[in-house]
């Protein structure tokens, strides 16, 4: 049983692998390695969209991948590197777009929506709030000639 | 219970179709290209026939198409008999050959007909890279100063000639022309 389970931890373990891109890149120090990382973690693949370069096993993300490593190893900002990106790809490769005109909603929207809703909310508990206070538990003369008898009626019956 | 709030459902039901509806249309993979309006990138690559090398100021001069293709691609194949129409037509293409075995291109440049004015070789891909590439075949229109009008992704067929890249061409052409 044990045998079998490390053989099938094996196999997909092996499987995991074989599905990762992987690039065999020599950083210079663990720093420059992290912004590699962090880099194609934020930037997204042109053609297998949904996919940041990191993790897509396209020619293209491939190709982006060896370019960052190229502009990092001349010394180039992380601001450069995707300023480069944005200049040939747009505002598309970034899953983190700046904050401009055309983005502010996508930023925002969220929480405005948030807010809103908790504004709603507001307005509904201080409404039922009112009411209450202003007192529809006391019943109109009518509603209490029923009531008594109702409860008359009830008292009848047992 | 107020009369309006029994319209907000359907309010919401139809704002959200509207939406959906327009999303049925939508093309995501079709990226808008962050390189209209900016000149042709700078480049220095020999021609595919290895005769030349080749510079951005070769596609200066006159309003054409700029046609990334490559012998892996099989949709370039698909659109390699219009492009053939095209250029008989006096359309000026340039052919860029983006990431390709320099010989199978020749081969297929034999084979099919070249209707390419200027073969550049973007053997490394690296011109392609720096117009925005992500998957051949892409057609670039430049006008004749060599700025980049506008991009048109995948398959160019005469419907696309017609509707899309005709009516700029000829307006460019036209322009060109005092």
């Amino acid at each position: 049983m044990r045998r079998w389970l490390a053989a099938a931890t094996l196999v997909l373990g092996v499987a995991g692998v074989a599905s990762a891109a992987i690039d065999t890149y020599q950083f210079r120090d663990q720093a420059e390695r992290e912004r590699y990382q962090q880099l194609t973690k934020e930037l997204r693949c042109p053609k297998c969209q949904n996919q940041d370069i990191a993790d897509s096993n396209a020619p293209i993300a491939a190709d982006l991948r060896r370019e960052i490593f190229r502009m990092l190893g001349e010394g180039q900002s992380n601001q450069q590197i995707v300023d480069f990106m944005v200049d040939r790809y747009g505002d598309f490769v970034r899953y983190k777009p700046a904050l401009s005109g055309r983005t502010w909603l996508l930023w925002f929207g969220p929480g405005l929506l948030l807010a809103g809703g908790f504004v709603v909310l507001a307005i509904i508990v201080r409404r039922r709030r009112v009411t209450a206070v202003q007192g529809t538990d006391q019943l109109s003369a009518d509603e209490r000639e029923r009531l008594a008898k109702l409860l008359e009626k009830e008292r009848t019956h047992d | 219970m107020k009369r309006w709030i029994m319209v907000v459902p359907l309010a919401v039901f139809l704002l959200v179709a509207v939406f959906l509806y327009k999303g049925l249309f939508l093309k995501p993979e079709e990226l808008p290209s962050a390189m209209i309006g900016k000149p042709f990138p700078v480049f220095s690559l020999a021609s595919s026939q290895g005769d030349r090398t080749l510079t951005q100021a070769d596609l200066q001069g006159r309003p054409a198409l700029v046609n990334v293709w490559a012998t892996w691609c099989s949709s370039c194949k698909v659109e390699h008999p219009y492009l053939n129409q095209l250029a008989q037509q006096g359309v000026v293409i340039y052919g860029v050959n983006y990431k390709d075995d320099n010989a199978a291109a020749q081969k297929w440049l034999a084979e099919f007909h070249n209707p390419y004015q200027l073969d550049i070789r973007d053997e490394e891909g690296t011109l392609g890279l720096d117009l925005g590439v992500y998957g051949a075949p892409e057609t670039f229109l430049i006008d004749a100063e060599g700025v980049i009008r506008y991009k048109h992704v995948g398959v160019v067929d005469a419907t696309v000639w017609r509707e899309q890249l005709a009516p700029l061409y000829q307006g460019l052409v036209d322009e060109a022309r005092p």
